[in-house]
């Protein structure tokens, strides 16, 4: 359904389905670019509010994380992203979908460290930090 | 208005997508990267078929289309090369990602189910995509033209 998605943002839009890239573009606030990149987000939204309905447990947060630690999350993926030009689906699904160098290497750099992430947060902290 | 219904489904199909890829659960992304503990391989799977279904299409669409149903033309990263602030910035959110165990899309989609957690993890988020952009206008008003000749056809996703 991820693919199916991509594939149709590209063959109707004619856009990438990068989620970082459709929320960093609405901050680019460029004139007649910015509904269609609403709507997509308000769609991701609806799909947690209906399916999370039905599905809880699709939605279960089983991992042991401050605020503090949330919100520092938060901020990297924000800046990352918006640094690196694009996330798991932008780079990781639609970039090398395309068989794009600078996708695959980007994506590889991301793995690399979220696993190194991990490792410590799992390994070094004890699992909860 | 219907480009505007047609991304509101995009958005809605993809984000059903990652909740039954089990993208939404922090606890999934964080057992596929846990190499060191008890490793889950099955995201790798999520991605290779979300890649394996997108492929094939993206090749045909830009070899036989002119454009797409409901636009003048595809917008596609041109960039080619592989620069500093690529492999950075990949980096940092790699980092955020393993720490939270959202990527942005399961973080819109979770905070819709009600996730405190992810609601949390994600106005830090779009913070820190609001300041990243703030700042480059301001470097490209102050440079008098974007810091990005193609700013925007450049971003790959």
């Amino acid at each position: 359904m991820i693919g199916i998605a991509a594939a149709g943002l590209l063959m109707f839009h004619g856009r990438i389905a990068g989620i970082s890239g459709i929320a960093g573009g609405i901050f680019r606030r460029e004139p007649g670019d910015i509904s269609w990149r609403v709507m997509f987000l308000v769609g991701l939204f609806a799909a947690g509010l209906g399916w999370g309905y039905f599905f809880p447990q699709d939605y279960l947060v089983e991992i042991k994380r401050s605020t503090l630690a949330l919100i520092v999350a938060g901020l990297t993926v924000g800046v990352g992203t918006q640094l690196g030009s694009g996330c798991t689906s932008g780079h990781g699904v639609c970039g090398i979908g395309r068989l794009s160098k600078r996708s695959t290497v980007a994506t590889v750099s991301f793995m690399i460290t979220a696993a190194i992430t991990v490792f410590v947060v799992n390994e070094v902290l004890g699992g909860s930090i | 208005m219907k480009v505007k219904i047609g991304a509101f489904l995009g958005g809605a199909v993809f984000g059903i997508g990652l909740a039954i890829a089990g993208m939404t659960q922090p606890a999934k992304i964080v057992g596929f990267f846990d190499f060191f503990g008890s490793w889950d391989p099955s995201l790798a799977f999520v991605m290779l078929g979300a890649i394996v279904v997108y492929t094939p299409v993206y090749r045909w669409a830009i070899r036989t289309w002119q454009h797409p149903v409901w636009a003048p033309a595809f917008s596609l990263p041109t960039r080619k090369d592989i620069d500093g602030r690529l492999i950075a910035g990949s980096a940092i959110f790699g980092v955020g990602w393993g720490l939270g165990g959202y990527c942005p899309g399961p973080a819109f989609t979770s905070v819709g189910a009600g996730s405190q957690e992810a609601l949390t993890f994600g106005l830090a988020m779009l913070v820190g995509v609001g300041a990243y952009q703030l700042f480059m206008r301001i470097r490209e008003n102050r440079t008098g033209g974007p810091a990005d000749p193609q700013a925007a056809a450049m971003i790959d996703g």
